[in-house]
């Protein structure tokens, strides 16, 4: 089983994107599960959602609390909530920001775990890019498409479809596959920069 | 059609197949995206000859759902918590006048305090009411259920409660197989009433009965209710053979033939269970799981049965019966051949705090090593209580218990999880 958790403030469509994280998971032929931490339901208070997706069906109902992948959709998250609490060592983070783990002052955290499978994306500046709206978790979809490597970038766009109609829809889409690139190419430097 | 979408919308989706002809509701959560998305269907068309009523409260609800089912329409309605309790007079005269309404309960807490979390006392504040209480394991059971539930109270005229959990169900997006139309129409035949407010053939429904035949009127609606008790089964079994699906019935048992220590549940919280028993067989503990979808009528044969060979049960009890104990397991005990003191009450998940498999893991360990208390409360803060018992000792003025709890946890608003 692999279990993602999603920390947002209200708003940013935090409950939505762990329904088309699952919708994804689904669309290729995963059973998945997603539901969010019910009651704070504020503008701008702190949201988090969960998705597990596996190859059976999925009976657990718990909280998530040992992630397999973290996405942070809000960085002024991370000195406030304990929004890597049950990090598994080889889990994935990603961060929707165009600052280093270092200048967001996580970079310590950050070595304790695998490079690789730690990205950024300016995932509101491309939604805004996009939609003409500061909603980031479509594109952090993409994103994650692209560091976890557990879905596929088509099943995102796909599941966007699902949700959404339209030029909704579709800015979205090219928002999530803006994503996809931008943290493809972030995770190809980051290989060629080992290289050297 | 397999769909991967969330639980409101899966039981919105089965009760539209049933083709209700009237659906009254007043907005509560965590019940309401199943009726928003009722009237999204009955507005553009996509559910047709049924009408949407918007009603002024819960009690409204119910008292419409009571007129339209004695019009002979098929009727539908869903509320939670305070809801339910607003409504409860007329719910009463629902199962009293012997009308098959449907309700889906989306399981919430009671305030006060005020919770809009989880747990079953709403459903249990009513289980003596006269209505069958129906309670889903997973959003494919919700929906199946809806339209068994359909059937069966309308073969008895007696109204049907599907209770599902608020938010862990009705708000989690899952996998479920949305049967078609034409499967649904093959298994649910039209509404016969029994009784019908026709002004061709006219009636009155509602009569005040006395001392000479009250006890009669009760009677009967037991023995309907034990009716259901063979119907339920049978008609599980017929669900099974047309849409290929065991859901329904009295009661599911899992890896109980050779269990010393049986658990039982109601609702979503048996899967973490199920989850946690897999793990402590694998450790060689002779544990098992059952789930009892049917509460009201209570199946007191199909539970003796799969207990009879149990040497201790664990009750998972998400309600409390507040200077008693358990509800669920005051019932369990009824039907368990064995000591009561053999039946461990454990509440659990009250107002929504989630119920864990390592805290299970170490209660059910407890139960077997013989450590646990007549009545256990998973994960209870015992430090939160006794600060707040020790504010009462040292003044009178000690003010109230849930914001001197608050301020102690060290929150304004209620925790996340």
């Amino acid at each position: 089983m692999f279990q993602v958790r999603i920390h947002g403030r209200g708003g940013q469509g935090v409950v939505t994107a762990a329904e088309m994280l699952s919708v994804a998971a689904f669309l290729e032929g995963r059973h998945a599960q997603a539901f969010p931490s019910f009651g704070s339901e504020r503008t701008g208070a702190p949201v988090v959602a969960f998705c597990r997706i596996d190859d059976r069906e999925i009976r657990l109902r718990e909280p998530v609390r040992e992630p397999d992948a973290l996405i942070i959709q809000d960085p002024t998250l991370l000195h406030q909530v304990d929004v890597f609490g049950g990090l598994t060592r080889d889990g994935y983070v990603l961060i929707n920001t165009s600052r280093t783990f270092e200048a967001l002052g996580v970079g310590e955290f950050a070595r304790s775990l695998r490079a690789e499978r730690l990205c950024t994306v300016p995932a509101t500046e491309l939604a805004l890019q996009h939609t003409g709206r500061p909603v980031p978790n479509a594109a952090l979809l993409g994103g994650f498409a692209a560091v976890s490597g557990r879905i596929s970038v088509d099943s995102v766009a796909a599941a966007i479809r699902d949700k959404f109609k339209g030029e909704v829809a579709e800015g979205n889409v090219a928002a999530a596959r803006a994503a996809f690139e931008h943290v493809r190419s972030e995770l190809r430097e980051a290989s060629h920069a080992q290289a050297d | 059609m397999l769909k991967q979408i969330e639980g409101s919308r899966a039981v919105a989706e089965a009760v539209a197949l049933c083709r209700p002809e009237v659906i009254c509701a007043y907005p509560i959560s965590p019940q309401t995206h199943i009726v928003e998305g009722l009237g999204e269907m009955v507005k553009s068309g996509a559910l047709a000859r049924c009408e949407f009523i918007n009603v002024e409260s819960e009690f409204a609800a119910m008292s419409v759902a009571i007129g339209a089912a004695a019009a002979g329409a098929r009727a539908y309605t869903a509320t939670a918590s305070q809801g339910l309790l607003f409504m409860a007079e007329a719910v009463f005269n629902a199962s009293g006048l012997g009308l098959p309404i449907v309700m889906t309960v989306a399981n919430r807490a009671i305030g006060a305090p005020i919770n809009i979390w989880n747990d079953h006392t709403d459903a249990m504040s009513q289980r003596d009411c006269g209505w069958i209480q129906l309670f889903a394991e997973d959003n494919q059971e919700a929906l199946d259920l809806h339209i068994q539930a359909f059937r069966l109270g309308e073969e008895l005229s007696l109204p049907v409660m599907v209770c599902m959990d608020g938010f862990i169900l009705t708000h989690a997006y899952e996998r479920v197989d949305v049967p078609t139309q034409e499967q649904v129409d093959a298994w649910l035949p039209p509404f016969e009433p029994r009784q019908v407010l026709d002004p061709a053939d006219p009636v009155s429904i509602g009569a005040m009965v006395g001392p000479e035949a009250f006890m009669e009127v009760r009677y009967l609606a037991h023995a309907k209710q034990m009716r259901a008790l063979e119907l339920i089964p049978a008609w599980a079994e017929e669900f099974r053979r047309a849409f290929g699906r065991e859901t329904g019935g009295l009661l599911h048992t899992y890896r109980t033939e050779d269990a010393d220590t049986v658990v039982v549940a109601l609702g979503s919280v048996l899967g973490t269970i199920k989850d946690t028993v897999d793990e402590m067989r694998r450790d060689g503990v002779k544990i098992g799981v059952l789930g009892i979808t049917c509460f009201r009528p209570w199946p007191h044969a199909a539970v003796r049965a799969a207990l009879a060979h149990a040497g201790r049960v664990v009750v998972i009890e998400k309600s409390l019966a507040v200077g008693l104990g358990g509800i669920v397991s005051s019932n369990v005990r009824t039907s368990f051949t064995g000591s009561p003191d053999a039946v461990h009450p454990v509440i659990a998940g009250l107002g929504g705090r989630s119920i864990t498999r390592a805290a299970l893991a170490r209660v059910f360990a407890a139960a077997i090593a013989g450590n646990l208390e007549p009545l256990t409360f998973l994960d209870l803060d015992r430090g939160l209580v006794e600060r707040a018992l020790a504010r009462e000792r040292e003044q009178r003025r000690s003010g109230p218990i849930a914001e001197g709890m608050l301020r102690d946890v060290g929150v304004v608003a209620a925790r996340i999880e």
